[in-house]
């Protein structure tokens, strides 16, 4: 009897059917615990200096090492930014090109996952491969820079958002979550009278909200973020995005200071201001993280663990 | 509904497969495609044997090996780190927190490692200088620190998010495995061993495959923003190296040779190692 409630009693204690209650595997889990929580301060901490960098005076930034909180408040490094002319105009290109582009990512991936969804597609194997094909090989750097050229496309806001309209990898995943939706209820649209438009817009459509909702954070994120097309297809100064701005300012070299040297004013925060763009270029994307956060471990997953 | 994608893959992935013939021909923008003279082999013969190749291989493939040999693993040590925390609260911010690095691009990147590293005033190049004495080092300009430095990055960048995948597989893992294993005897470690870590085997498979194919791909804008005029030797990777061939030079063809000899080895290595998972008894991607 004493025994049985003692064999009992274990699982029950420890909660989980996974883990003894030995001293070994307590002293783990206070280590795992400590490692991953240092592990997550190491991720964040030189964003939250960064953002209290921004709000600190150049002469604390110059004698204080560290800091997440800045002795003297002060928004110098932002007024100034918000004054300047190159600042407000890639904010507002950056913006800009992030909002089309993604709309033009985002439609241009649905519309042409839904059809390759369709089992009986005629011709669909081949399209298939061509878009697997694009996964693991392409043209490279300088064969499709010279199409974008031949296209006129260079110092056009286009070249920042066509090339990558769609995303091989996110086609592919979206295309496997319109093949999980229910072939019924599309049928019964069908026989209510909708044609195929209507049926992609009033019932598939709906029902893909948390992945229409992933893939544009992950396709506003890359356009947000992206470097490379601004250096290869932009030269106008007039048309830099954010992350342009922020290499400019940041760069251990001679293009920092021929941006500079732009800034007319005499006295500007330098120091301040490099952390300032870091900010404006890192939070927005930052702001839509959390909202979108619960859909995205989710709409990540639907295309990499099935087939 | 498949033409406006369809036409996309025309214009913008398919139509520089075509550009690929100019690695073959001396291309002359005002002669076109078509109109330029056919070279044969010449641009790849110039990589081969001209003073680069060497030094782009090597640098390559070091890089690549520190990837393999650090940046692979580790979201995978985290995820089954994070497997084993009991408290939930700690598991869910840990992973918020971890993932938002993924979110930023590679300029805040840089510009932050920058603010860390660099002698005037960077934190961190300051702080190991009170630990270690001795000369102020700037450790973005040296050559000898520019490797430890590009895999610090990406292990800051990618390690969280990289964890998805293997937290997914894991929650995958049959919880009445781990109930027989119980009555079977086995402890915490032998679990581990025996149930977890095969649990997650097909996703290390898959994820190996995929980042075979890409090892030669050392990310260009991150090596890029690193690069400067002082750490170059140890820098310069094909990527990069086509840029400044191609786009700062203008030598089309070679450049578009060089990347092409980067894309037919990434080819390679992606059948290559998915062959290889097959022959090991593994699943592989195709």
């Amino acid at each position: 009897m004493a025994l049985d409630t003692a064999a009992g009693t274990t699982p029950q204690k420890s909660g989980s059917v996974r883990h003894y209650d030995s001293a070994s595997s307590r002293v783990f889990d206070v280590l795992n615990v400590v490692v991953l929580l240092t592990l997550a301060a190491v991720t964040v901490l030189p964003l939250l200096y960064v953002l209290a960098g921004s709000f600190a005076t150049e002469s604390e930034i110059d004698s204080r090492s560290f800091f997440l909180w800045p002795r003297n408040f002060v928004t110098d490094a932002y007024d100034y930014m918000f004054s300047t002319d190159v600042f407000i105009r890639a904010l507002l290109t950056t913006v800009g090109v992030t909002a089309v582009g993604t709309l033009v990512q985002v439609m241009l991936t649905l519309t042409m996952a839904y059809p390759l969804a369709k089992r009986n597609l005629p011709g669909r194997a081949l399209a298939l491969n061509v878009v697997i094909f694009t996964l693991v090989f392409s043209g490279g750097m300088i064969p499709t820079y010279l199409v974008v050229r031949n296209m006129g496309l260079l110092d056009s806001y286009w070249a920042l958002i066509l090339p990558l309209a769609i995303n091989p990898f996110y086609l592919m995943i979206v295309k496997s979550f319109f093949q999980e939706l229910p072939e019924a209820l599309e049928e019964a649209a069908r026989i209510d009278g909708c044609n195929e438009l209507a049926v992609f817009w009033r019932i598939v459509l709906p029902l893909s909200k948390p992945i229409i909702a992933t893939f544009s954070l992950f396709y506003a994120t890359a356009i947000w973020n992206d470097y490379m097309s601004p250096l290869l297809y932009i030269n106008d100064e007039s048309k830099w995005t954010l992350q342009v701005l922020v290499r400019q300012l940041t760069a251990p070299n001679a293009d920092s200071e021929n941006v500079l040297s732009q800034l007319d004013s005499p006295t500007f925060p330098q120091q301040g201001l490099k952390f300032a763009v870091i900010v404006l270029a890192t939070v927005p994307i930052l702001l839509v993280y959390p909202f979108l956060q619960k859909h995205f471990a989710k709409g990540v997953l639907i295309g990499s663990v099935k087939e | 509904m498949l033409l406006p994608g369809l036409a996309y893959f025309a214009l913008f992935r398919y139509a520089p497969m075509y550009g690929l013939s100019i690695a073959f021909k001396d291309y002359v923008p005002f002669l076109g495609y078509s109109g330029s003279q056919w070279v044969g082999l010449k641009h790849f013969e110039e990589l081969f044997t001209g003073p680069d190749f060497g030094r782009l291989m090597v640098n390559t493939l070091v890089l690549a090996l520190l990837t393999v040999l650090f940046v692979f693993p580790a979201p995978i040590v985290v995820a089954l780190l994070l497997n084993e925390l009991r408290l939930n609260v700690v598991k869910r911010s840990v992973q918020s927190l971890i993932y938002i690095p993924h979110f930023l691009s590679w300029t805040i990147v840089a510009s932050l490692t920058y603010l860390l590293f660099s002698a005037d005033f960077g934190v961190l190049a300051n702080f190991i200088h009170d630990i270690v004495g001795g000369r102020q080092t700037d450790y973005v300009a040296q050559e000898e620190w520019f490797r430890p430095i590009i895999i610090l990055q990406s292990l800051w960048k990618q390690t969280g998010w990289g964890t998805i995948i293997y937290l997914a597989a894991l929650a995958g893992v049959d919880t009445q495995l781990y109930e027989a294993a119980r009555v079977d005897g086995a402890g915490r470690w032998r679990q581990f061993w025996h149930i977890t870590l095969p649990g997650i085997r097909p996703a290390i498979v898959v994820m190996a495959i995929l980042t075979s194919g890409h090892l030669l791909d050392t990310g260009f804008e991150q090596i890029w923003l690193m690069t400067t005029s002082l750490n170059r030797s140890t820098a310069d990777v094909f990527d990069t190296f086509v840029y400044y061939v191609g786009i700062t030079q203008g030598a089309f063809s070679y450049s578009t040779a060089v990347g092409m000899f980067k894309g037919v080895v990434g080819l390679m290595l992606i059948f290559g190692s998915n062959w290889l998972a097959k022959r090991l008894g593994q699943r592989g991607l195709f």
